[in-house]
């Protein structure tokens, strides 16, 4: 089963390679990993998506608590939690794809944020699957390129992991 | 006063109360080894490789508790370095190692003897530490001691790039540390201590099973007071052994693969397994589907991922195992329940019927020297007293089943990592922890090969070892698989040349001696525990075909023993 762990770890370098380390010994499965700085520079706030039955989880969630640059985590599909993507994606935008495009921007909440003679880029969050269906939505048009940030969870309600 | 980065390390040194290192010197550490020089506070021991430095240490740590203390340079200084962090990385032995790097301004131009160190190490410590700053050294090193030697212990890799052990700095060590990140636990829960307690009381064939971990946590005492007052079996890992005394009749010997059948028969037919400091490793275990059927588990453990890693268990309790223990004991002393005498006494009858196979049997007329015979005679000479350490191997499983080991501490080798090569450097770390007392070395022709230059280092510190060469000519376990699984074929594990093993000893300045018969053998142990104040090398041309019996084959249950 999927599973989204939110972890606070040191902000230091060689606290991500620990993390990222870690999977690849112990052969877990990383779907996306996301990592930046937060509101205390000190802090690092990672969001890793994995996948595997109740026990490899569990020993994920304990093999991570175990790392010294690890502060706190927290597994998000325990409870109610939103999640987003960010995707940057710039397609061909020539004759009918150019209005096309603009109609399927507009259906998934995107924004096309450059433009030239021959393409467009769109920034689109939300879910992995609305993403995914965007992209299928895509697929008459020719796509350039596509980049996608992993996933970013937080809790719903008054939950906080600090 | 402003002291040098170098100078700063020796102080950190000895504000932990260290007084060896083991190490070796090279361009990246040599400011450090100019503060060394400049005091004798703190003692160093030249070894011949690194990789003896990080085993001397080890040993040093495992017959003190204290953690050892290793310094190499940068580069291959680093590398030689890691199969012995390794080694004590998977039997948690508290260490902390000292890598010299390159100075910061090359660090990443691939300079001379430059590694990343810290990358390299990475998956073998339980943390390490690239010192960026002057500064910081103080903290890291109060940082890394901390963490060595507390929670589940480990090795930790300090690594200091060259230009900053010449910086100066006021100097002044951390009183208190501050981790906002580590807290191990410490306590047990009081409602699961509750839970497993009614649960041994209500056993009707109950086994305790314990590991390095009561070694570890200095918990022998508290365990003895435990297994008495229940009046239960117990059998201990290959790395438990020593916790309850070996000749104590509760013990049922060590279990696993070369266990005893009373241990491994004992295991799959509890119906309640109280495991305490142990992980549940396939080499105990066998085939985890075959597991303790009708075992309810109570699972004590410093680390909670030790916990229903390999094995579910029913009552996970996370703490020190003496801090459990202590709850455990004081629980029995208040509560007016007693184990159920009738069924412990039908489940120790059982017991002695699994006994009574005397699965350690061997012939003990052989002219030739048999493996096991050397060991019990090895035992009765030195009543049961000495240190023995141990490299990988047959002979390894030799010394665990017959020397019993009656206090903790005194059985040192690598269980998890399973290093060859261990054996003798591990032995110096012992014998310079232990000046007094007897340490013997029981090694393989193949394994003490592996770091046989370490020879040389006994004789520049008159560390005098008994080493106890089980010559079989062979790499004994790597001939007794192909033997029964490869039809025979020995392919490579054949040590058909070897050097003449007394002659070498005696060309380091040490005794020699080559053991061919039976007869001869009390005698040549005698002989060696005499020259109190050499290093006695005993070469025991022994069996060539000689296997370790009982054996679990892989894929087999605990019960279904291969016996002799």
């Amino acid at each position: 089963m999927r599973h989204i762990i939110s972890i606070l770890l040191e902000n230091e370098s060689g606290a991500l390679s620990r993390v990222a380390g870690l999977f690849s010994a112990r052969a877990y499965n990383i779907e996306s990993l996301t990592v930046a700085p937060t509101d205390d520079s000190t802090l690092s706030r990672m969001t890793i998506v994995t996948s595997g039955t109740e026990e490899i989880i569990e020993q994920i969630n304990k093999q991570l608590n175990k790392l010294v640059d690890v502060v706190k985590l927290n597994d998000l599909t325990q409870d109610a939690h939103i999640e987003r993507e960010l995707m940057l994606i710039k397609v061909q935008a020539t004759n009918e794809a150019r209005d096309e495009v603009k109609r399927l921007v507009e259906i998934f909440r995107g924004r096309i944020i450059d433009v030239t003679d021959t393409t467009y880029t769109i920034e689109i969050t939300g879910n992995g699957e609305k993403l995914d269906a965007f992209v299928e939505a895509l697929s008459a048009i020719t796509i350039h390129e596509v980049v996608r940030s992993g996933l970013l969870g937080i809790s719903r309600g008054d939950r906080v992991l600090s | 006063m402003e002291l040098t980065g170098a100078e700063i390390i020796i102080e950190c040194l000895k504000a932990e109360d260290v007084d060896y290192v083991f190490g070796y010197p090279g361009g990246a550490v040599l400011h450090i080894y100019d503060a060394f020089h400049k005091q004798d506070d703190v003692k160093h021991i030249l070894v011949r490789h690194e990789q003896g430095a990080t085993h001397a240490a080890d040993g040093y740590a495992r017959s003190t508790g204290k953690p050892g203390v290793v310094l190499v340079t940068s580069g291959p200084g680093a590398t030689n370095a890691v199969t012995g962090i390794a080694t004590a990385y998977m039997d948690s032995i508290p260490m902390i190692v000292i890598t010299g790097q390159v100075p910061k301004p090359l660090i990443g131009n691939d300079a001379f003897q430059e590694v990343d160190s810290v990358g390299i190490t990475r998956p073998i410590v339980k943390h390490n530490f690239l010192i960026e700053d002057v500064k910081d050294i103080a903290r890291v090193f109060k940082q890394a001691f901390f963490v060595a030697t507390t929670g589940r212990p480990g090795p930790v890799v300090i690594d200091i790039p060259k230009d900053i052990t010449a910086h100066k700095v006021d100097f002044k060590y951390p009183e208190e540390i501050n981790m906002r990140s580590y807290n191990p636990t410490s306590k047990g829960h009081p409602g699961q201590i509750k839970r497993a307690v009614d649960i041994v009381l209500g056993a009707e064939r109950p086994m305790i099973y314990t590991g390095g971990g009561v070694i570890l946590g200095n918990g022998s005492e508290q365990l003895r007071k435990f297994t008495k007052k229940l009046g239960y079996p117990i059998t201990q890992t290959l790395m438990g052994l020593g916790a309850f005394p070996a000749t104590d009749r509760q013990s049922l010997g060590m279990l696993g693969m070369h266990g005893t059948y009373e241990a491994n028969m004992g295991m799959h037919h509890c119906d309640v397994m109280i495991a305490i400091g142990a992980r549940f490793d396939d080499r105990v275990t066998g085939n985890l589907e075959k597991f303790c059927p009708d075992a309810t588990i109570i699972h004590v453990d410093v680390d909670p991922a030790s916990i229903s890693k390999n094995v579910r268990v029913d009552v996970p309790i996370v703490g020190e195992v003496v801090q459990v223990l202590d709850n455990f004991n004081k629980a029995l002393e208040q509560t007016d329940r007693t184990p159920n005498a009738a069924a412990l006494e039908k489940w120790w009858n059982q017991i002695d019927e699994w006994r009574s196979q005397d699965c350690l049997k061997y012939d003990r007329d052989s002219e030739t020297i048999k493996p096991q015979f050397v060991i019990e005679k090895m035992y009765e000479v030195t009543k049961g007293e000495a240190f023995v350490t141990s490299d990988v191997g047959q002979h390894q499983m030799y010394a665990a089943q017959y020397y019993g080991f009656d206090e903790p501490r005194r059985w040192i080798n690598s269980g998890g990592l399973g290093t060859m090569g261990f054996g003798l450097p591990s032995a110096m770390g012992v014998q310079l922890a232990h000046p007094d007392d007897l340490v013997m070395c029981v090694t393989g022709e193949s394994s003490i090969q592996m770091c046989i230059q370490e020879l040389a280092t006994c004789t520049q510190y008159g560390l005098p070892l008994k080493i106890i060469n089980l010559n079989n000519g062979y790499m004994g376990m790597v001939r007794q698989w192909q033997e029964f699984f490869y039809d025979k074929r020995y392919s490579n594990s054949h040590m058909d040349v070897q050097p003449d093993f007394s002659k070498l000893a005696e060309a380091y300045g040490h005794v020699g001696l080559k053991i061919e018969k039976s007869v001869d053998v009390v005698p040549a142990l005698e002989e060696a525990i005499v020259q109190k104040d050499r290093l006695v090398f005993l070469d025991f041309i022994t069996d060539q075909e000689e296997n370790v019996y009982p054996m679990i084959p892989a894929g087999a249950g605990m019960n279904e023993m291969i016996l002799v």
